[in-house]
């Protein structure tokens, strides 16, 4: 009895966490903005599901495995959103209204691309031109 | 644990099948409108991470546990698109 009740809570509470990301999704008016409100309550909500599925099926076998898949998603879903978040910047998405980065000597363009770059590319310019996009 | 789940969380399980099936949907809308690259990046993210709660929700409605290893599968193989296609949004190439 308790056990299922526990198990419909977290199942309750996974998919509250979800619908929340999926309406920043919809909603948001920028690309960084959409990444802050799918990453962290998705997470959430998704870890919130593993810990049902971990209850459910009880701390050995499988359980484990879902427990494995909570610390996996905490690792793993940051890390695509800082990659994404990158990308977006580099590719030049202007921020929304008044956001700057903290230290505004650290956005010159071609010191920090230089700068990040291990590979000398010299058709990386246009390269990254030609992926721009231009749809408004 | 259980050899016949109880109809309440069954129900509460096809529930939540039935509303996560329609976030990923929703989420279609900005992988199909979003306005730049990125835009659809996330949303794909989004559309992945929710079909790993469909995997374990499916593993918890059918009381089978393979299903929870299928998840953490999925959930390595988001990852990996989720950072190949920012490098490839960057860079233009996946692998130099």
């Amino acid at each position: 009895m308790i056990h299922t009740a526990v198990v419909v809570a977290l199942i309750v509470v996974g998919v509250f966490f979800l619908t929340v990301g999926t309406i920043g999704l919809l909603r948001l008016p920028n690309v960084y903005n959409r990444m802050h409100a799918t990453s962290k309550p998705t997470t959430l909500g998704t870890a919130a599901i593993f810990l049902a599925g971990f209850v459910h099926f009880g701390p050995g076998g499988e359980g484990l495995t879902a427990l494995i898949g909570i610390g996996f998603l905490f690792l793993t879903v940051p890390t695509g959103s800082h990659m994404i978040a990158r990308a977006a910047e580099r590719i030049g998405i202007p921020f929304l209204g008044s956001v700057t980065w903290p230290d505004p000597n650290a956005v010159e363009r071609p010191e920090r691309s230089e700068e990040s770059e291990r590979v000398d590319r010299p058709d990386r310019t246009e390269r990254s031109d030609e992926t721009e996009p231009t749809d408004d | 644990m259980t050899e016949a789940t109880p109809a309440v969380l069954e129900t509460a399980i096809n529930g939540a099948l039935i509303l996560v099936s329609g976030l990923c949907v929703l989420c279609g809308y900005r992988v199909i409108r979003g306005p730049t690259n990125p835009d659809r990046v996330v949303a794909l993210d989004a559309i992945a991470t929710n079909v790993v709660a469909i995997a374990v929700l499916f593993a918890l409605l059918t009381d089978r546990g393979l299903f929870i290893t299928v998840s953490l599968v999925l959930a390595i193989i988001g990852f990996i698109a989720t950072v190949a296609v920012a490098k490839f949004v960057t860079d233009g190439e996946v692998i130099e």
